[in-house]
């Protein structure tokens, strides 16, 4: 076959050449530069970080007591992008108190329908500055701006909007009972969601009237200052939220604080259990969004196209991390080679590298540790016999960067099968029928999520209904609406977060 | 609880003094006691422990010996429960629901025997001993008609703003433990039991430790209920001794703890988290009042399960 | 007629889930094409049209005029790439030939009862015959939309067998017009069905149907053609046509087939544009990318 583009730029002819070359091999499908993007990337203008942050204590940023503060940096560059005061026991101690205060004088005397305005007013602020916010939260998470963009924020915004609407609404939900807050509420994030888990958390805990102190992951405590900001500038009463941004440590002062009612977390199932060990016997209340390690299961009657763009958003959404991430591959054994090539084909067209390149598929894993723990985890899939395929794509060379990687030839024992990796690193392993495959699934300690594969709609409720997990997709992967409960089995953790039934941890019955 | 074996241990009875020339004339043939058993995987065994426990009534007399549960009774119980819940979960909510209503019919037929129970063991009146019988049918009953309107009043279809149908739906945990309440030890032992399986789960229960005959007894009402072997396993025993392995037990999900032993529920609450188990801690101020049933008692124990579809065509 | 087996299976035409495909249409169109892309893309997609005319009151004067425009779109600019093709009525066949001789723009001519495609298999072939002999380059065919609902698959593809003996050395492309179709179920088992029966190119739509060429669809028919090459080592082009007026649109095209065929796609031997106004929003974009200025399409000839 021969090309007719013979007038034109060098591009094209290069173009042409390249078109030349691939004709004549064996059938294969080239993805190279014949027409490649330039680089698109989100100006981080809008963006004025300051040098130093603050704790958001009593409406005002103040610096901790101990005067301690921490680095915080770009992922993608390494780059110092501010510091940042770190909480310690007086300054929980403060924030609490301030919740606590903002709780009894202002907050749980303001009418629910008032309350609902104010949490309005976040969302139609948050929208207001979405683009500001997703800059930042891609500056300090390494997430592409693409998702920082189009889920992160459009979803923080949802949820806000969606739990203002319940705050004058409680008693719907909850009928023949009386419906009360339940006091200060200690709220622990992770940091592949930062400014999402933030809004998960605060939402629904000022719908129901509580007030709320604030842990962001060590991290990326940024976009959480910024939507203290917002809190501020919506003129939200001071002390209904406080943010204090810390490590382990200050999370830790935050669950044994007597006077907190209430702890939401979501992290580790490792720190979780603690938290969970540290509560027993206290009155306070507990919800937990812990680990995973999801099964996605595609049967040989799937929409095959579709289940491999299911099965790329499911691992190599947001680095791989995502607790809720599709990390085991389980595919029928009739298909599996026609899959795997599929997906081989599809992770070339992933584009790692710029978090800020509108184009940029895959960005900077969140942290050296965690890019040190996922080389670990690789390395161990290696050794104990599984087979590596990774996408050729060029990594930056400043910067935490891991490649779209699967494994084949994977067995349930291996540590790549069993254990959560966080990042972007896929176990593949086959099954024969639908009972192996509801087997396999089900067999590990947790129980977030799980995703299935059929076209056949009498299987896909067969299977959503054994698949021992909170939230199942079929025939899609990693959706979330704040309408939708969200939560684990096992040791996935307890408690919904989203929908009705998330409410339910916000309030007191009687 | 201490132990009493002195006085009128072994030979000792409520109508021992009668008894004595069992058969001749004028006097009742001699009556057969009760070997009180555990019931584990729908069989009523011995502990393998092979010790018992003497029971006495509130005065102290000899009323039976029972068995005293081991950690491998326990072991055994939960190997059954594990067993015999996902087929317990896909009978139908009616059929869930009949069972449950056949277990108020044998408890209704069996009512004397176990006012008697009750009277002996915990010195009841005859009046309220009644009372609490009748409770306790009603509370099955109450049950019963749950088992169908579950997931309408705890599920939801949840209107998310993309292309999906999205829909939430109770299921059940698994295997929950519950730790019965002392006192009262029928309607007690009823009021959480009954919310527990109905959902579908499995329980292993530690009985009440001081007064475990009617509890006993309860088992045979379940074994003529057509409840699956293993669905309720009914152990009597020390709790301080089988409630740590019960918390710590990996293959156990949740825990009711009614056992209103504040040292004990603290030990249990800080076990549990070794598999992230889910424990609700019930301190019931009156087992017959209305407010000690209802849809709040089973929905501690299910798990809510988020599905969502594309829409297409 | 003769009635021929099928010349594929059609249970191993996979099933496409609707809200995937939108979402993975609707992602691709989040790239972002700026500056080189921009314009390497824009002139790639100029030299991928496909300009049509096909009215009622089309005339001799109007294809001339068309032809012009395909063989040097922008007077001022001699260097830009020239249209790949003109598609008209087989009436205008002759004319457009006239008019492109010697250009390397090819002719292109609508047949087989477009666009309804409701006339007898006979008048078919002589229609895609004649316009051949008339001095067309590409046949665009339509597919007989009613047997394909109906399921007289063995029917449309016999047709489409037959064309395609009739066309000769013309290229044939086969028209599904998807917005007939109505589902994407529907449109991967037409382009399977056409591509076994000797299609050269599959394409969309008539341009009398809406919704026409929508990405979705599109990205259906890419990757019908992609496990087709996997399977037989023959490359079958794409046409998208009907409703694709802006650059944006046309870029997002080259997206779909960039990142679903990848570069051996990349060509107009292989992708085609159908369009008649679109080739107008190209060179005012390619002249807002030079210059900075936004463009009035008055200083731009309608054709």
């Amino acid at each position: 076959m021969s090309t007719t583009i013979t007038t034109g730029t060098p591009e094209e002819k290069s173009a042409a050449a390249a078109v030349e070359k691939i004709a004549a091999e064996r059938p294969r499908i080239e993805f190279g530069g014949a027409w490649d993007y330039s680089p698109a990337p989100e100006s981080r203008d809008i963006v004025r970080l300051q040098k130093r942050y603050g704790l958001f204590i009593g409406g005002r940023f103040v610096p901790a007591k101990s005067g301690r503060v921490f680095s915080t940096i770009n992922p993608a560059t390494e780059e110092t992008l501010a510091e940042v005061s770190e909480g310690g026991a007086a300054d929980v101690d403060l924030a609490v108190k301030s919740a606590e205060e903002a709780y009894r004088k202002r907050w749980s005397k303001l009418k629910p329908a008032e309350r609902g305005k104010y949490i309005y007013r976040i969302a139609r602020l948050l929208q207001e500055k979405s683009r500001e916010l997703a800059v930042l939260e891609t500056l300090n998470g390494g997430k592409p701006i693409k998702e920082s963009r189009d889920v992160d924020l459009p979803l923080a915004v949802a949820h806000f909007f969606y739990h203002a609407g319940w705050a004058d609404k409680l008693e719907y939900a909850f009928p023949r009972h009386r419906v009360s807050p339940i006091g200060v509420c200690g709220q622990i994030i992770p940091w592949n969601f930062p400014l999402l888990m933030a809004a998960w958390k605060i939402a629904p805990a000022l719908a129901a009237g509580n007030t709320v102190v604030l842990k962001p992951a060590e991290t990326t405590p940024l976009t959480s200052l910024a939507l203290a900001e917002i809190c501020r500038e919506a003129d939200l009463p001071p002390g209904v939220v406080n943010v204090v941004p810390g490590a382990g440590e200050t999370g830790a002062h935050l669950v044994n604080h007597p006077r907190v009612r209430k702890i939401a977390f979501t992290g580790s199932t490792e720190v979780g259990k603690l938290i969970q060990r540290a509560l027993a016997g206290t009155d306070k209340r507990l919800t937990l969004e812990l680990g995973g390690k999801a099964a996605n299961i595609v049967f040989e009657d799937a929409a095959l196209d579709q289940a491999v763009e299911g099965i790329v958003n499911g691992i190599f959404f947001n680095q791989g991390h995502v607790c809720c991430a599709g990390s085991r591959l389980l595919v029928q054994e009739s298909i599996e080679d026609v899959l795997l090539e599929k997906l081989a084909r599809r992770i070339e067209t992933l584009r790692v590298g710029d978090p800020l390149d509108k184009n940029t598929d895959v960005g900077a894993i969140n942290s050296k540790a965690q890019l040190d723990k996922i080389r670990e985890l690789v390395a161990s899939g290696v050794e104990e016999g599984a087979r590596l395929h990774q996408s050729s794509c060029a990594l930056p060379a400043k910067g935490f960067f891991f490649p779209p990687t699967f494994f084949t030839g994977v067995a349930q024992s291996h540590r790549i099968a069993r254990e959560e990796i966080f990042g972007p690193v896929l176990a593949v392993m086959s099954f024969r029928t639908p009972d192996e495959a509801i087997e396999k699934a089900n067999n590990t300690p947790y129980g977030l999520s799980a995703g299935v594969w059929t076209d056949k709609g009498s299987k896909v409720f067969r299977i959503t209904s054994m698949m021992r997990a909170g939230v199942v997709w079929a025939n899609t992967f990693n959706k979330f609406d704040p309408a939708s409960p969200f939560g684990g089995y096992k040791e996935s953790g307890f408690g919904r977060e989203g929908g009705v039934h998330g409410l339910k941890a916000y309030v007191e019955l009687s | 609880m201490s132990r009493r074996t002195g006085g009128t241990g072994g030979t000792g009875g409520p109508d021992a003094g009668r008894a004595g020339a069992a058969g001749t004339r004028g006097n009742p043939p001699l009556e057969i006691r009760k070997t009180y058993k555990i019931w584990v995987g729908g069989e009523f065994v011995r502990s393998e422990s092979g010790r018992t426990d003497p029971i006495a009534s509130r005065k102290g007399r000899f009323l039976a010996n029972v068995s005293r549960g081991s950690r491998k009774d326990l072991r055994e119980a939960v190997r059954k429960a594990r067993a015999a819940q996902p087929g317990w979960a896909a009978k139908s909510a009616y059929l869930k629901g009949q069972i449950l209503y056949r277990m108020a019919e044998m408890l209704e037929s069996r009512a004397a025997g176990f006012e008697k129970t009750l009277g002996d063991s915990r010195g009841l009146s005859p009046a309220a001993a009644r009372q609490e019988v009748r409770a306790s049918i009603d509370r099955l009953v109450h049950y019963a008609g749950w088992s169908d309107k579950i997931t309408a009043l705890l599920g939801t279809v949840n209107p998310v703003a993309s292309s999906y149908f999205d829909f939430s739906v109770p299921e059940p945990m698994g295997v929950v433990g519950l730790v019965a309440p002392e006192e009262p030890d029928l309607i007690g032992l009823v009021s959480h039991l009954a919310p527990i399986i109905v959902s579908g789960n499995a329980a292993v229960v530690l009985l009440s430790q001081a007064h475990p005959l009617a509890s006993l007894e309860l088992a045979e009402v379940l074994a003529t209920s057509d409840l699956p072997a293993g669905i309720a396993n009914l152990i009597s025993g020390h709790k301080d001794e089988l409630a740590p392995h019960l918390a710590r037990h990996m293959d156990v999900q949740a825990i009711a703890d009614a056992g209103g032993d504040r040292a004990l529920s603290q030990g249990i609450a800080e076990d549990a988290a070794v598999n992230v188990k889910r424990v609700k801690r019930y301190a019931v101020p009156d087992y017959r009042a209305e407010s000690a049933q209802g849809l709040d008692f089973i929905e501690s124990f299910v798990e809510i399960k988020t599905t969502w579809h594309p829409i297409g065509a | 007629m003769r009635t021929a087996a099928l010349p594929f299976d059609v249970s191993r035409v996979p099933p496409i889930d609707q809200a995937g495909i939108e979402e993975r249409a609707a992602s691709l169109a989040r790239r972002s094409i700026k500056k080189g892309a921009k314009r390497t893309g824009i002139r790639l997609a100029l030299s991928m049209l496909d300009l049509t005319t096909l009215e009622g009151k089309d005339s001799e004067g109007k294809v001339r005029q068309l032809c012009r425009k395909a063989i040097r779109p922008l007077p001022e600019d001699p260097a830009l790439p020239h249209a790949a093709a003109v598609c008209v009525y087989p009436n205008l066949v002759s004319i457009a030939k006239d008019a492109l001789s010697g250009s390397g723009v090819k002719v292109a001519s609508v047949a087989t009862g477009f666009p309804a495609g409701l006339v007898p298999l006979p008048v078919k072939l002589e229609d895609a015959r004649r316009a051949v002999e008339m001095g067309a380059d590409e046949i665009d065919m339509v597919i007989d939309r009613g047997a394909f609902l109906s399921g007289e698959l063995a029917k449309v593809a016999d047709e489409i067998f037959q064309v395609k003996a009739a066309c000769g050395p013309a290229r044939l492309k086969v028209i599904l017009e998807t917005g007939e179709l109505e589902t994407y179920d529907n449109v991967r088992r037409a382009s399977d069905l056409a591509m076994a029966a000797g299609a050269d190119f599959i394409k969309t739509s008539t341009g009398k149907v809406a919704p026409a060429a929508t990405p979705p669809v599109v990205l259906v028919m890419l990757e019908a053609i992609r496990d087709h090459y996997l399977a037989t080592g023959r490359r079958v082009g794409m046409k998208p046509a009907g409703g694709i007026k802006t650059s944006k649109q046309a870029l997002h095209l080259l997206v779909l087939v960039k990142e679903t065929l990848g570069d051996g796609w990349l060509t107009p031997e292989l992708f085609r544009i159908g369009a008649s106004t679109l080739a107008n929003d190209l060179l005012m974009q390619l002249a807002h990318e030079s210059s900075g200025n936004y463009q009035n399409e008055d200083y731009f000839t309608k054709d």
